[in-house]
């Protein structure tokens, strides 16, 4: 099992991180970097709770080896509020009511942070499609999805 | 009874205030289980599971694996000799003599990382004989089946269960109300039918997941994704010979239950292994796959129904018979058969009733308890055997539902008198709604439209002492403390439980604060966070400990100013005298007293309410009439309603319109309430479409999310309308029932209804998938 030392930015830091080669990014920053707010659904790329943003993309962090992120740029869910300034799809969500157990949740505004990122002005559908890969088992999407409006309109304000 | 009339406004109680957790969950800082740290000491558990579905185990070697370099202990069945088990008490923490289904325990490793176990897991040689399995809980039942249980009779048994020894039956409810055999005659129409509900999973998103630890003191603390940290705190203790002072349960947020996180599942398995490496935490994540058919499941039901009703569409007779595949033990599954049995009509009034329900014994996964509690299943029968009535007898589907369903003061099946019910409002605003009897065409000529209509009961299913427990404490800034053992699993109860003390001691809802994890050593004790009981029973007790709380305030400040406390209120957090019009601000009073006139002593102290609140009015049920005086405690009742389009090309069911209403006795949070209802409806919807585990000769075929499909956010673009119907309860706070579980219940008897009005079909069961009812419309030579 080798260990290798890669230079990450993570939430805006850099940082020097060692990981063993066949952990892949989630165990690196659950267990490495104590980053525990993303979440282990399924391990296999499926659930969508360990989305992160890869050099601004969403992906599925169980799906990539933390080695392969050297010199890469993540954010994840801690990372989304600034100087305790939440960003305006976490304010939306909350409004909206999108939060239950709250265990899909960061995934999904991970994703919905890229969608908004990529496509300012999103339709429903669109809304839709960037959520197909972040699965919930509470809300029924029916206030996440609202939230994600009313996010698109807030950081238009 | 507790006193909810103390509110006095401003009041959040019927306000949609924000919820408490939602700051941590937005921001990554809520801590669940798998987020807790334990150090380099942490040893992870592995699970050698069963590959066959019954068979004798004639010898284990645990030898290699013991050798393998980091493994620290290798455990089987030899190592923990007594059953457990929450009702019936039949099964072992690991398998002893006999598996009996595909996933059960057999053996385990704790290794110092998560690969050596795995690898250690393959260097575990087990020999088996195979037995002949049972798959079927028709066939199950009969004399002809081979015996999954032959010990049953010796089993530890509560009162209420019924299990036929000799047999594979767990438990055998019966309702024998009436003389349905004399009463068919009276029928002018009588239909029968026959439906098979499959197995489904929870599918929380957050993964089962336990860690044990065992100190030299003789202390065991296990954290816990859990529903029942009491539960779990005294069936582990019980089973392991030790005081429930000495177990301790640590529960944080729980990612998602639905009931899979209830009882004791999995728990028990890594507080075994930690037994024998004391002093280590011992950690077990289940993976997705052992999610899917290792843990308890919805158990799969046969009902077979015959039902009938005189020449003015007046319900009369019903003969209703339940097989529920409980699988190789049986858990929840037996109170399950119990409740499906005492509420056997759904909500309708039948002068008279034969069931019986069945808990049988198969080689399935272990059936649980899963949002409903047996309720979806039953009424997915019920409800379309109601619709083929209505139809036989010429009575619109809905009209036929009003003359017919349990109204206030009615007699119930099991003798039980109706609490006042607000079922009727809930069906005529589903039927306004979805605009009942107006046909509309179908958008295209490739589609067929059609709608149907289902109603719900629900009871909780619990023993008839539940009870709830809660305190409320003072913080030095004034900030209150809410104490109670019920847990969050995303419904949102901190945020009710908060908003009732706020509204019981008369100060701002942001001053309240309810926070996990739940500690069995420190919070106060709560049954379980099941059966949707949580806002009416800790909700009583947690209006309690507020009232005990404010009287403890007030007769501080009327001693201080001589005056009665009977003049003095609490309002937006101030203590007024209605007699002086003095005022003084609670925080001034919650911890620190209050200084006698020139400081010469002091009165008060620090203020802690306490509360608690069981009922105590519930009776048993006679074994042969399942007749008592009251069953249980209260029922939450609804009606759903569906309206779809069924492409013609492809079988895909699009829904339209939906809607739902719901007597909920009083919504303490309307826009929580609505949460739980757009995500029942979803649920609900996602089993009655997608969602079946395959099994085959016992072995789940689809156990990940790409073959077994939940809704995603794509499924879900339909209008929902939704109805809150307050008729309250007497004995709730302000008037409130739970409403958890409920909105999934009527949901695939709905859209069976909008399906058979669409397509003239009727299905054995549900998933109704694309390609189900496409081959079904083929078969009846609609499509070609």
């Amino acid at each position: 099992m080798t260990v290798h030392t890669i230079t990450v930015n993570i939430n805006g830091e850099d940082e020097l991180v060692e990981v063993p080669g066949h952990w892949t990014l989630l165990q690196m920053l659950r267990y490495r970097m104590g980053l525990t707010g993303t979440k282990n659904g399924c391990a296999g790329g499926e659930c969508g709770a360990c989305t992160v943003m890869l050099n601004g993309a969403p992906v599925n962090s169980c799906m990539v080896l933390g080695v392969e992120c050297d010199e890469a740029e993540i954010i994840t869910v801690e990372g989304l509020s600034q100087d305790g300034q939440l960003d305006p799809v976490q304010d939306a969500i909350i409004e909206a009511g999108g939060v239950q157990c709250g265990f899909c949740t960061p995934g999904v505004l991970i994703s919905a942070r890229a969608l908004l990122d990529r496509t300012p002005n999103p339709t429903e559908a669109e809304i839709q499609d960037a959520l197909v890969g972040n699965l919930c088992r509470c809300t029924g999407y029916v206030r996440i999805i609202e939230g994600i409006k009313q996010a698109a309109k807030l950081q238009k304000t | 009874m507790t006193k909810t009339d103390t509110t006095t406004p401003p009041s959040p109680v019927g306000e949609s205030v924000p919820r408490l957790d939602v700051l941590e969950k937005v921001t990554g800082a809520a801590i669940y289980t798998d987020d807790i740290p334990f150090g380099p000491g942490l040893l992870y558990a592995r699970i050698k599971r069963s590959p066959h579905p019954h068979a004798v185990i004639k010898g284990i070697d645990v030898s290699k694996a013991e050798q393998l370099p980091g493994v620290k202990v290798v455990v089987t069945g030899d190592d923990f000799p007594k059953r457990i088990g929450l009702y019936l008490v039949d099964k072992h923490i690991f398998a002893r003599e006999r598996v009996r289904f595909i996933g059960e325990p057999v053996a385990a490793v704790a290794a110092v990382t998560e690969d050596i176990a795995e690898k250690a897991l393959d260097l575990i040689e087990i020999d088996y004989e195979p037995l002949e399995a049972v798959f079927d809980p028709v066939y199950g039942a009969s004399k002809d089946a081979p015996l999954i249980h032959p010990d049953l009779g010796e089993y530890e048994v509560p009162n209420f269960i019924f299990p036929q020894p000799g047999t594979n039956i767990a438990n055998h409810f019966k309702v024998r109300r009436g003389d349905v055999e004399n009463a068919w005659k009276d029928c002018a129409k009588i239909v029968t039918a026959e439906f098979y509900i499959p197995h489904v999973q929870h599918v929380p998103i957050e993964p089962h997941v336990a860690v044990a630890k065992f100190d030299d003191d003789g202390t065991v603390t296990l954290w816990a994704a859990s529903q029942s940290p009491f539960a779990q705190r005294n069936l582990i203790a019980q089973s392991l010979g030790i005081s429930q002072s000495d177990m301790r349960v640590i529960a944080p947020f729980v990612g998602g239950g639905f009931g899979c996180k209830a009882g004791v599942t999995m728990e028990a398995l890594p507080v075994a292994i930690a037994s024998k490496v004391k002093g280590r935490p011992v950690k077990l994540l289940l993976t997705r796959e052992e999610e899917f058919y290792t843990n308890f499941v919805r158990q799969a039901l046969v009902i077979k129904l015959k039902m009938g009703c005189d020449a003015e569409g007046n319900l009369v007779a019903l003969h209703n018979t339940m097989y529920w595949d409980g699988g190789a033990s049986t858990e929840y599954g037996v109170n399950i058969t119990r409740a499906g049995g005492y509420n056997s009509t759904g909500p309708y009034i039948f002068q008279n009733v034969h069931t019986d329900s069945l808990c049988v014994y198969t080689n399935h996964p272990i059936g649980g308890a899963y949002r409903g509690f047996g309720m979806s299943e039953l009424h997915t029968g019920i409800e379309q055997c109601i619709d083929m009535l209505a139809e036989e007898i010429g009575m619109d589907k809905v009209e036929f539902r009003l003359k017919n369903c349990v109204k206030t003061d009615d007699i119930i099946l099991t003798g039980m008198t109706m609490h006042p019910t607000g079922l009727s409002e809930c069906i005529q605003k589903v039927a306004k709604a979805i605009d009942w009897g107006q046909k509309k065409k179908p958008s295209s000529p490739n589609k067929l439209r059609g709608k149907g209509l289902a109603l719900m009961w629900k009871a909780p299913s619990m023993p008839p002492n539940a009870g709830s427990s809660a305190e409320v404490k003072f913080n030095e800034d004034g900030t209150i403390t809410v104490g109670v053992g019920g847990q969050e699993i995303g419904q949102g109860t901190f945020t009710a439980m908060a908003q009732m003390v706020a509204g019981v001691m008369g100060v701002p809802y942001d001053w309240v604060r309810v926070r996990g994890p739940l500690d069995t050593r420190y919070s106060p004790y709560e049954w379980q966070t099941v059966a949707s009981r949580l806002t009416w029973s800790m909700g009583n007790a947690v209006v309690a400990a507020a009232s005990d709380a404010r009287k403890q305030l007030l007769d501080v400040a009327a001693d201080h100013w001589e005056e009665n406390p009977d003049d003095l209120d609490i309002k937006s957090g101030k203590i007024i005298s209605y007699v002086s019009e003095r005022e003084m601000s609670v925080k001034e009073v919650g911890v620190y007293g209050l200084p006698n006139e020139n400081f010469e002593g002091w009165k008060g102290g620090p203020i802690v309410g306490r509360g608690n609140f069981m009922p105590t009015y519930v009776t048993n049920l006679d074994f042969e009439t399942g007749q008592g005086e009251r069953a249980v405690v209260h029922y939450t009742t609804g009606a759903q309603a569906f309206e779809i389009e069924i492409d013609k090309e492809t079988g895909k069911i699009e829904v339209i319109n939906a809607a739902s209403a719901f007597d909920i006795g009083k919504a303490i949070n309307p826009e929580l309430v609505k949460a739980q209802i757009e995500g029942g409806i979803v649920q609900g919807l996602s089993s009655a479409i997608l969602e079946q585990m395959i099994l085959k000769d016992g072995a789940m075929q689809n156990p990940s999310f790409v073959d077994y499909r939940i809704a995603s956010a794509v499924d879900i673009p339909f209008n929902h309308h939704i109805d809150i119907v307050e008729v309250p309860q007497d004995d709730g706070p302000w008037g409130a029932r739970g409403i958890g579980e409920h909105p999934m219940v009527p949901s695939a008897a709905a859209l069976a209804n909008a399906i058979y009005d669409a397509t003239g079909l009727r299905l054995e069961g549900p998933p109704f998938s694309s390609e189900k009812i496409y081959l079904a419309m083929l078969d009846a030579g609609m499509v070609e």
